[in-house]
């Protein structure tokens, strides 16, 4: 099959640009550790209550001066509602579900994970600029899935 | 150009039934979409009785399954009626494909309307919806398999009848389509086998990553089945609206093949933010989902190139003037050509969205939902309304009536798509989440600042609506006009004289199914071992709304 001298041009340019963001992508990933989340913590969904850490939700501090914060999505709220971090500082969110499959988003950040029943999830983000950041659920739990949203106080 | 075996009018009738439903449930649709638009955007307080998420379900379910299904499978059956001459065809299968379709939809929709499946339409357990549900769903599957029998049914004839010689390529892609359609529902129709049993309480729980997985490995394939309805439209009929060839027979089956073999080993790159699935898992089906964006970069060449060679062979050139060559007053033409332009968005959006840990940045926010529309909504849907005005005519010998109503819909479509899927776009940039009744969030300061472009979406739905409604218009009108029409032969666009046989290798889609299934395997393998090695809790289903 003859393929046209400018077809073949296209085509080269084409594969350059998937090579390029494939390229960066794998650079990111294995320079810079940048990968999506993939916890693979489980836990009982009907338990999550009485199930350490998740029993008492909330933000600890590590012995090395960061954080980490326990998170229950559940119809229609996040717990803890409202967390307050020193600038500066990373934390790690840890997160599950109660219920259904709900999203937990820090907008204006690079915190965009899923909380699915029956697992942990989990993301780390330093928050080096103080502000208000808003928490939202980014996947449809129910009627009042516009109301579940939560607050990060940065100082 | 071909032209093909007599138009029959038993066999315009089936076509015509998958037509019309794709016709009533993009008309539907976008009512409950345009409501739902600016009620999001605070332009409009809805009455009480409009639930917001049960529309929303209705919304996706007509748009994204409904419409887009009845579209192709009619599409399909046409080209091949229209390709392959048979004296005696049977069409009982025909119209038993039709009407398990038209139940399976029609079980499901009154699930929906009356409040028993507010699930969206991707029904992610452990949201439990009755069970007629996921019966209706399964029965629309299955209506499909049964259009997949009847495209390859006549293939065979085909074959055997003429000694061999390759399929005609409308009816060549046609059943490339559905080849990958049957191997990308198997993973839905695994995953209504765990949901059926579960919503009627005979099991507990359901493994809610397990579900997502099946899903996940159908939905994106499902994707691509869109897309394919574009492109044989795009390929073999769009340009004989301009007298154009295909630009390389071998080169469009090549387009098809990929399609084929690369369109399943890719879902797990909407499961990027999910827990339980290894990070290499993700690496590998974002690399091969870049693979599948291939065939879509040589459409492009092929189309433009179709294009200028035209253009040339009439006597223009340069860009100018191939572009005012084009016949942009053509009602056809003009919904395709609009909803190409569309797709150049769209595919460089997909990318991104592909792209791992960018996804990050955009994953489930409304940049998605403007995403879809500018694939789903713009190239593909613009397409088919497109090609319902030509095939109207050629299915019921009838004139389209309203022509410069039709010609209008396609424009106002174009800009109305533009002006909300990229106000979608950039609020998802903003963090404006996706699927969510309002943005209010109890006034906190950043919702406020999402406030203007959810109100410059809302006026995109608007401008959309009214297309819809001129869609309507002509569709109805043409019902009613009924006058004779002599343009009842559908030309299918060939390769140009001078050019290179196909090669035989592109012929064999049975045997390029088998490489499918092989890489949709190594694919999925892992990420399913995986699952079923970590401790999985059982989830309860629940109804949250």
């Amino acid at each position: 099959m003859h393929i046209h001298r400018y077809e073949r041009w296209w085509m080269i340019f084409g594969l350059f640009i998937l090579l390029a963001f494939m390229s960066t992508v794998f650079i990111a990933a294995i320079a810079d550790n940048f990968n999506p989340p993939s916890g693979d913590q489980t836990i009982d969904p009907t338990k999550v209550s009485s199930t350490p850490p998740f029993d008492h939700p909330g933000l600890r501090q590590k012995p090395d001066g960061n954080y980490e914060a326990y998170y229950v999505s559940q119809i229609f709220m996040f717990s803890p509602a409202k967390i307050t971090v020193p600038v500066g500082r990373s934390v790690t969110f840890f997160v599950t579900s109660a219920d259904v499959v709900h999203g937990f988003e820090i907008a204006e950040t690079d915190v965009n994970i899923m909380a699915i029943p029956g697992w942990v999830n989990e993301a780390t983000h330093r928050f080096s600029k103080p502000g208000t950041y808003l928490l939202v659920c980014n996947e449809y739990c129910g009627i009042g899935h516009q109301n579940m949203y939560g607050t990060i106080e940065v100082k | 150009m071909f032209t093909e075996a007599l138009a029959k009018p038993s066999e315009n009738r089936v076509v015509l039934a998958h037509i019309y439903t794709a016709t009533v449930a993009i008309c539907v649709g976008a009512l409950f979409g345009v409501i739902q638009a600016f009620s999001r955007a605070n332009a409009i307080v809805v009455p009480a009785w409009f639930d917001y998420y049960r529309m929303l379900t209705a919304h996706g379910v007509l748009m994204a399954l409904v419409f887009t299904t009845f579209f192709i499978t009619g599409l399909s059956e046409f080209v091949v009626y229209r390709t392959i001459a048979r004296p005696q065809r049977k069409l009982t299968t025909a119209w038993l494909a039709w009407w398990l379709m038209f139940v399976g939809t029609g079980i499901a929709a009154v699930t929906i309307l009356s409040g028993n499946a507010t699930v969206l339409y991707t029904f992610y357990a452990p949201l439990k919806a009755a069970p007629s549900f996921y019966i209706g769903a399964t029965l629309l599957v299955i209506g499909t398999w049964v259009v997949a029998y009847n495209i390859f049914e006549n293939a065979f004839y085909f074959r055997r009848t003429t000694a061999g010689t390759p399929l005609p390529l409308p009816v060549y892609m046609a059943a490339a389509t559905f080849l990958m359609w049957i191997i990308a529902t198997l993973g839905v129709v695994a995953e209504m086998a765990l949901l059926i049993p579960w919503s009627f309480g005979w099991t507990s729980g359901i493994n809610v990553m397990l579900t997502r997985m099946f899903f996940w490995y159908f939905g994106h394939p499902l994707v691509y089945f869109w897309i394919m309805g574009a492109y044989i439209i795009w390929y073999s009929i769009v340009p004989t609206r301009y007298g154009g060839n295909v630009f390389s027979d071998g080169l469009a089956r090549l387009t098809f093949l990929m399609l084929l073999v690369l369109s399943t080993p890719v879902g797990i790159h909407h499961e990027f933010m999910e827990p339980g699935i290894n990070s290499a898992w993700k690496l590998l089906h974002m690399v091969m989902t870049y693979g599948v964006a291939i065939p879509s970069f040589l459409t492009a060449f092929a189309i433009f190139a179709s294009f200028e060679l035209a253009a040339i062979k009439a006597g223009r050139k340069g860009f100018i003037q191939t572009v005012r060559f084009l016949p942009w007053n053509d009602p056809f033409f003009s919904g395709a050509g609009y909803g190409m332009l569309l797709f150049i968005l769209g595919g460089f959006g997909g990318l991104i969205n592909a792209s791992y840990s960018m996804d990050t940045m955009v994953h489930n926010t409304i940049w998605i939902v403007g995403h879809f529309h500018v694939t789903v909504g713009g190239p593909v849907a613009l397409t088919f309304i497109g090609a319902t005005y030509w095939l109207i005519p050629r299915l019921t010998g009838r004139e389209l009536w309203g022509r410069s109503i039709a010609l209008w819909q396609t424009r106002l479509w174009f800009i109305g798509m533009l002006v909300m899927s990229l106000s979608m776009h950039y609020a998802g940039l903003l963090g404006v989440p996706r699927r969510t009744a309002s943005v209010e969030y109890a006034g906190a300061t950043l919702a406020q600042s999402w406030e203007p472009s959810m109100l410059l979406a809302a006026a995109g739905g608007g401008i959309l609506f009214i297309s819809v409604c001129m869609f309507a218009t002509v569709a109805i009108g043409t019902l009613f006009k009924n006058e004779k029409t002599h343009d009842t032969m559908a030309d299918f666009a060939v390769p140009a004289p001078q050019s290179d046989p196909t090669p035989p290798i592109l012929q064999h889609l049975f045997r390029w199914s088998v490489v499918a299934l092989v890489l949709a395997f190594l694919a999925y393998t892992g990420p399913f071992i995986e699952l079923f090695h970590s401790h999985a809790y059982l989830a309860p289903g629940m109804r949250t709304w």
